[in-house]
């Protein structure tokens, strides 16, 4: 059976790549440490050594729009465009061409299926920042195949924390059932409290750094009992009006298991917390630590 | 009131540079132009008969005005991006990065603390 080896959350930035290739002399003066973490960081998917990365990401209206929105979608493709004209535009992200793995998204979508899942799929997805800002920060070579999964995080009404904790839970078995000797890293991405649009965007911290604080401990300790019981839509939207992408931590821990986590680092940045959290499944943690 | 319609222009302009453009230096013939022949487009063949805009949203999309556009619910990563691609560039020559969208908070201070208006469509 396939091994899950890694399982990364974090929340992903599509100014990281424009911020730390300028030159040096117009950068953010966080600019330096924001690379020494992310480069720290990538290293953490390295020593697992993957062969294939499962990728949970959510679509920001560029192939997905409100005449025709699934809540769950899996990409099933031999390739993946990524990086629309507007990303270009306006975060000067590159275009990208993923390798995907059509066997493993065709078996992880009957599995899906098979647990209450029943995710839309795409034959024709391009990928936009929400799996690319991941590949520039963790993978940057871009040399391995990905199975996409797109979550609605964005246009409501939206599942509940519960419902993405479970499909997290849902996705660890499909990867573990998979009859395959690969060793399968997940990686997802989403926020931490976040405003966009709205009167607390671009402020010297995130619109709401004390839930940020707390979101970090919860996601540190494995604590999804403490999650459930204090996230909701309401609270969210409270917190700022896109911190729903803090869903797809949520869906991450569900795919590590209630854990306390390997790796916890974050970076305090003007408008956003940047949070970067690795899981090792138990025996591989403990033979780390050995 | 179409909520729907007013983020598929928002949508459709964002992803195009030549409607960018074109909305960017005449908002108001852009508009009329998009409500003919634009927006009611589903395919090559098909259009669609069953969404137009109220005078209020036509006219909140002919002066760009986005603390409007917020108002009524038009989705905040659209109404967000889509001005960033007209009035980045111009605000950060004058007055340095993140110009616009520290105006465009300031416009919409009045919604700080009060629950915003849903962009559920």
């Amino acid at each position: 059976m396939a091994e899950l080896v890694a399982t990364l959350a974090s929340t992903h930035h599509p100014f990281y790549l424009r911020a730390t290739t300028m030159p040096p002399e117009e950068q953010i003066p966080q600019a330096p440490e924001w690379k020494r973490k992310v480069e720290a960081y990538r290293e953490t998917l390295a020593r697992a050594k993957p062969d294939v990365l499962v990728m949970v990401g959510s679509d920001h209206f560029h192939q997905i729009f409100l005449d025709n929105c699934p809540q769950f979608l899996i990409g099933k493709a031999e390739r993946y465009d990524a990086t629309f004209w507007n990303e270009e535009r306006e975060f000067g992200i590159p275009k990208y061409l993923l390798q995907g793995d059509i066997a493993m998204s065709r078996f992880m979508h009957q599995h899906l299926m098979d647990q209450g899942f029943d995710f839309a799929f795409s034959n024709e997805l391009k990928i936009d920042h929400s799996i690319i800002c991941p590949i520039i920060t963790v993978r940057p070579d871009n040399d391995l195949p990905v199975v996409p999964i797109y979550t609605n995080i964005f246009a409501p009404p939206l599942p509940s924390p519960k419902r993405f904790y479970d499909l997290g839970r849902a996705i660890r078995r499909a990867i573990d059932d998979y009859p395959s000797d690969k060793r399968v890293a997940a990686i997802g991405t989403g926020h931490l409290s976040l405003e966009l649009g709205g009167p607390r965007q671009f402020m010297e911290t995130g619109p709401d750094p004390e839930f940020d604080r707390q979101a970090i401990e919860w996601l540190r300790n494995g604590d999804i009992d403490a999650i459930l019981a204090n996230v909701t839509h309401e609270s969210m939207a409270k917190s700022g009006n896109a911190t729903h992408g803090f869903l797809n931590f949520i869906l991450m821990l569900g795919v590590a298991g209630p854990e306390k986590a390997d790796y916890v680092d974050n970076l305090d940045l003007f408008h956003t917390m940047e949070a970067y959290l690795t899981w090792y499944p138990r025996t591989q943690a403990q033979e780390r630590a050995a | 009131m179409s909520k729907y319609y007013v983020n598929k222009f928002l949508f459709q302009v964002d992803r195009n540079p030549d409607f960018l453009k074109r909305y960017a230096e005449d908002p108001k013939n852009f508009v009329a132009t998009w409500e003919q022949s634009i927006g009611p487009r589903l395919n090559e063949v098909e259009e669609s008969t069953v969404h137009s805009f109220t005078d209020e949203e036509r006219k909140a999309l002919e002066e760009h005005d986005y603390v409007a556009l917020f108002e009524m619910g038009a989705h905040f990563f659209l109404n967000l991006t889509l001005f960033i691609g007209i009035y980045d560039e111009q605000y950060m020559k004058e007055n340095g990065p993140l110009a616009f969208q520290r105006q465009f908070a300031q416009r919409l201070q009045h919604w700080r603390g009060k629950e915003y208006p849903t962009v559920e469509t």
